[in-house]
């Protein structure tokens, strides 16, 4: 059984006794444990099942690597899936419960999967689910869908309860790792005056230098490890942070770090996660070495673990995993776990070293101790279901026969070591295969280059490929310093502390044990174990004739769970590469992707949710509005009022009301949000009628023109309003999405293709209010303010006529009125400078009580001009549509020898009368057409669907005329004015709308024109 | 992330506060090309692995448009330099020579 021991566990606090629950059972542990070693301790083995096969899982490592204890914590707005229990560190009241099985995790019904091995082999989801075809839907997609994922996804409407932060940062050199190679790269790099950053992902410094033993600078590593980080500590121009984890590492020197605050501490206060968004001029990647697994058969029975991880385990939290313990090897580096349980009072039952001739100086260690030593002997198989009961024993280099059985609890594995490289190959780093230490190697010449094209990364220590404590104090020295000074410093050389070890003999490279092993071992032999991936997948998958390591990665799903392969990659590819009668080199690694481990979602979000997701901008009047019952719609950045809403009155009868009585009366619509850019300069009316397809260099000052903008490839993209102001001054009004893309727009001709034309750009939409008066009360309101004012600007017919605007007051406010309507009612839009826009705005409420004044807002706007057949860019258009398409011919210049999208309006296909051109559409019986329904047409297209002739671009319920009206894009529209065309809903319903004129109201203009 | 250098107000950018514009150096054909002219300068562009000339605007800074010549396959920057001109100035070619010797993009070498 797993347990604590005695002694030991130099990371716990045995006076600090902590209560947890696992699956609702109660368990205590010591502070200082991980979830992990605080579930060893209570004898919990199974800390969840495989992802295929249902198959019981228990921990295989110790740290991040872990692949299979992966826990949902927490409840409720706390809640959270897939966390691995060895990064957890343990907390007083933690609830984690296992996932990835039902109904529990000690009896599972999926296990059948198990039963089922053989039908699930590499592809499976390609072969199995192909046929027949209607199974896909009903049978197999939602059996799929129910079975896999890991933990259960948060409750969509719970949200979470925690806060989180972005933090910027700027370092000459970023060390990643706070082991004893990144504490001498620090050192280094700090000597030399740079500001050096060190991030350390665990909560103590050091990393498996207390574990692994040896002496540095005379003394246990311990001594080194505290006295450098208290020196590094007391340095001005050097940061430590624990619990940081270096997740990625980006272009030219940019760095990702998660930091994570309180998940040790819930309830502490102030943000859980921090992101650090770091800019470093070098970055020293001192990641270390993770272990490999071995490949036996039952090598994922629970009990069987990486031997470094076991290790971990009795000298960090003072538990084991077994009290009788096999250990299998094929380097020196496991007989430290063998020495360490041995000391620790467990029984190690035999150590089977795979190589012919054993190792060195520790393996004459534990004979020594009276453990039972075998050369060139292997793990043929373990057996025990969910946790280990017999390992059979048997030849290294042989079929798997011939086997001795024992009786063990634990098994400890070491398949040789491989440099965490991931942080160096985010960016391009390139790899060497080491063939003596039979793991990819960062090669120094050729890392991940910045923006000078030099180097940026420098690895260090057993990162950078250096196994043994002397030569990994030395390569981290020489690392620091050279980061220091390829980031600009003087070079410093920084004596290496000295590290004394056990002399080790050379590891030999085991893919497969025994190295023949039979398909009935092989079938059990894992290599990924997250998304149960056998040696007998990889297999197959190169049978059928998957030779890239990519291609087989994504047939297998090797290397594709959550751990991102940090244990198999290795040893998959090298039975790919043995498979396909390659060498590992050859067949190469699949690409190392940031995160090196998964980061929350809530630190990628930081502090932009909620109120804050993004700024919110408001029109001068936007108090008043949110006072006045606005029923707010986000129209980009900004918010408008969709419609005022009265108590008591529905948001549909809101929009009825202020549509009839802006036809009759008065209405107020706040336009502050329109895009105003003031175009300057001798070159700006030449400049105008490139940007425009209408002339602009001949409108008369004083007078307006609608105008219509095309992009380069001839399709519309803004229109709007163009006031001549004066001989070099044009105001250009765009739509309120527009306003800066426009500005864009013209900035970026005016800058890359007609820099030698003199005209400015200003975007001045914010400096003024805008404010439609609309109705045929519009005139007498503002005349009566004049009157109060004692006088002001003349808005007769006459003296201001439709389509030309003035300067003056209004009521005794500076206002520019245009005579402009789009809503085919009489109507100013009036422009004040910001600041007096709610006065403005009050005023005319005010005076315009006795003529019926209501504000409305953006559907009755799009009501009104959908009455009137006017296009709104984004509805009648998509980035598709051109304005011949919208029957806009009349604004296309003929005289202009070029303007954007002149050119491309002859091209063929944009001369094609078969496109789909504007019309008006009224449904039958009065009711309002579906937005976006597609017209049917006679036939059925080459992929067997009903062709389509047309489709709904705006569409509303008119309260002038009692009824549904539409706009929509139907093919030789005009042409079959009176046709009745049909448009299937996704109600299930049919529509029958009758093509007409796309004016529905007020045909000749009356009314504006008055 | 890349880090470009503004040429106007000499600020090293991060790539959040530029908008990139695409290939640099495009010759406009308007009215009275063929066809062929005209769909090229729409639609085709250079596609290297190496030495490349890119626009870019920096968005959120002073907001002038600049030219970047740089490698799509190391990401290194070779210089940034005015978008008012038709190539690359000597200076930016001799920068790239002296990395890449041999290069060629369009008809520049
Ligand atoms: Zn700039």
């Amino acid at each position: 059984m797993s347990t604590r021991l005695a002694k030991q566990g130099r990371l716990i606090d045995r006076n600090k006794q902590i209560e947890f629950t696992f699956n609702g059972k109660r368990m205590t542990g010591y502070a200082g444990d991980t979830l992990a070693s605080a579930l060893l301790a209570n004898d919990q083995m199974m800390v969840g099942r495989s992802f295929k096969y249902h198959r019981p899982r228990g921990l295989v490592a110790a740290g991040s690597e872990e692949p299979n204890a992966l826990m949902q914590l927490g409840s409720g707005d706390r809640y959270e899936p897939n966390q691995r229990a060895t990064t957890t560190e343990l907390f007083s009241g933690l609830s984690a419960k296992s996932q990835n099985h039902w109904p529990n995790l000690e009896f599972d019904v999926l296990a059948i999967n198990n039963k089922l091995g053989r039908f699930l082999t590499a592809g499976f989801y390609y072969k199995m689910f192909m046929y027949p075809r209607a199974a896909w839907k009903h049978v197999y997609e939602p059996i799929i869908r129910a079975s896999a994922g890991l933990g259960k996804a948060p409750d969509k409407e719970t949200k979470d309860a925690d806060t989180y932060e972005h933090f910027y940062f700027f370092a000459d050199v970023v060390v990643v790792g706070g082991g004893v190679a990144g504490l001498q790269a620090a050192k280094a790099a700090a000597a030399s005056g740079a500001k050096v950053l060190v991030l350390e992902q665990n909560a103590y410094w050091g990393g498996r230098a207390p574990v692994d033993g040896g002496t540095i600078d005379g003394e246990a590593p311990e001594a080194w490890i505290e006295k450098t980080r208290a020196e590094l500590a007391a340095m001005d121009n050097v940061t430590l942070r624990d619990r940081c984890m270096a997740s990625g590492v980006y272009d030219h020197g940019y760095v990702l770090g998660y930091e994570r605050l309180t998940d040790h501490a819930p309830g502490q206060g102030g943000p859980r996660h921090r992101l650090w968004r770091i800019r470093a001029k070098q970055i020293v990647t001192a990641t270390g070495a993770i272990e490999r697994p071995l490949s036996f058969a039952g090598n994922d029975v629970p009990g069987v673990m990486l031997a470094a991880s076991m290790r971990d385990y009795v000298v960090n939290w003072g538990v084991t995993p077994g009290r009788k313990v096999v250990v299998a090897t094929n380097n020196d580096d496991a007989y430290r776990t063998a020495l360490v349980l041995h000391e620790a009072g467990c029984d190690v039952v035999r150590i089977l070293d795979a190589r012919n001739n054993g190792g060195g100086d520790l393996m004459e260690e534990a004979r020594q101790k009276g453990i039972r030593v075998e050369c060139g002997r292997a793990i043929a198989k373990v057996s025990g279901g969910k946790r280990v009961k017999k390992v059979a024993i048997c030849a290294q280099n042989g079929t798997g026969g011939a086997q001795e059985e024992i009786e063990a609890d634990a098994v400890a594995m070491s398949g040789g070591w491989s440099p965490v490289v991931h942080l160096w190959s985010h960016c391009g780093g390139k790899l060497n295969w080491d063939d003596a230490q039979a793991h990819f190697r960062p090669d120094a010449a050729r890392p991940p280059l910045g923006d000078n094209g030099k180097g940026f990364v420098v690895a260090a220590g057993s990162a950078d490929g250096e196994m043994a404590l002397g030569p990994v104090l030395v390569n981290a020295s020489a690392a620091g310093s050279k980061a220091a000074e390829d980031a600009g410093f003087p070079a410093k050389t920084v004596a290496a502390a000295a590290g004394v070890d056990s002399v080790e003999a050379p590891m030999e490279a085991v893919w497969l044990m025994p190295a023949q092993a039979d398909i009935g071992l092989r079938m059990k032999s894992w290599l990924d174990y997250q998304n149960d991936v056998k040696v007998s997948d990889v297999q197959l998958a190169a049978r059928e004739g998957y030779e890239s390591v990519e291609h087989t990665k994504r047939y297998t799903t090797l290397g594709m769970a959550t751990d991102q392969g940090k244990l198999s990659n290795i040893n998959g590819l090298a039975i790919l590469a043995d498979s396909l009668n390659s060498e590992i080199p050859q067949v190469g690694t699949t690409t190392f992707r940031p995160p090196y481990h998964p980061i929350s979602m809530g630190v990628i979000g930081g502090e932009a949710r909620g109120d804050i997701f993004q700024p919110v901008r408001k029109t001068p009047m936007y108090e008043w509005n949110d006072t006045n019952g606005a029923d707010w719609e986000p129209v980009g950045h900004w918010r408008r009022p969709f419609a005022y809403v009265n108590k008591g009155e529905s948001v549909h009868d809101a929009v009825n009301r202020e549509v009839k009585n802006t036809r009759e009366n008065l209405g107020l619509l706040d336009a502050s949000t329109l895009g105003k850019l003031v175009v300057k300069g001798p070159d700006a009316g030449r400049f105008l009628d490139m940007m425009y397809t209408n002339m602009m260099s001949t409108l008369k000052i004083g007078k307006c023109r609608y105008g219509l903008m095309c992009s380069e490839n001839g399709f519309l993209m803004d229109d709007g309003v163009v006031a001549r102001i004066d001989e070099d001054t044009w105001l250009c009004h765009t739509t309120t999405g527009g306003a800066e893309s426009i500005h864009g727009h013209m900035e970026e001709w005016l800058q890359t293709e007609w820099w030698d034309w003199k005209v400015y750009v200003a975007n001045v939409t914010e400096q003024f209010a805008q404010i439609a008066v609309v109705g045929p009360n519009a005139r007498k309101v503002l005349e009566k303010l004049n009157t109060a004012a004692g006088g002001g600007m003349d808005l007769s017919k006459e003296a201001l006529p439709f389509m030309e605007w003035r300067d003056g007051k209004i009521g005794g406010y500076d206002a520019r009125a245009y005579r402009i309507s789009f809503s085919g009612e009489l109507s100013y839009e009036i422009a004040v400078p910001a600041s007096q826009g709610l006065a403005f705005w009050n005023a005319i409420m005010e005076a315009g009580k006795e003529f019926g004044v209501m504000p409305y807002g953006t559907e009755t706007l799009h009501i009104l001009r959908a009455e009137k057949g006017f296009i709104m860019i984004g509805d009648e258009t998509d980035g598709t549509v051109i304005p011949q398409d919208l029957n806009l011919q009349w604004a296309l210049s003929k005289k202009k020898e070029d303007y954007l999208g002149k050119r491309a309006h002859l091209r063929s296909h944009m001369a094609d009368p078969d496109r789909w051109k504007l019309v008006g559409l009224e449904t039958v019986d009065g009711s309002v057409l579906p937005d976006g329904a597609y017209a049917l047409g006679e036939g059925i297209n080459a992929n067997g669907q009903k062709n389509v002739i047309g489709r709904v671009t705006s569409t509303y319920f008119s309260a002038t005329l009692d009824r549904g009206i539409a706009m929509g894009l139907v093919k030789h529209g005009p042409d079959r004015m009176g046709e009745v065309i049909t448009f299937p809903g996704t109600d299930g319903k049919t529509y029958e709308a009758k093509i007409v004129d796309p004016v529905f109201y007020d045909k000749d203009g009356e009314k504006q024109n008055v | 992330m890349l880090i470009l250098e503004c040429p106007y107000c000499g600020v090293k950018a991060e790539e959040t506060e530029l908008h990139a514009g695409g290939e640099a150096h495009l010759k406009r054909f308007g009215p009275g090309s063929t066809d062929g002219e005209f769909h090229d300068y729409l639609f085709m562009r250079e596609n290297p692995k190496g030495v490349h000339f890119e626009r870019w605007r920096h968005a959120n800074g002073c907001g002038k448009w600049f030219h970047a010549a740089r490698c799509t396959m190391t990401l290194e920057v070779f210089g940034t330099y005015s978008a008012q001109t038709f190539e690359p100035p000597q200076e930016i070619r001799d920068a790239i020579t002296a990395k890449r010797p041999g290069w060629t993009w369009r008809d520049l070498k």
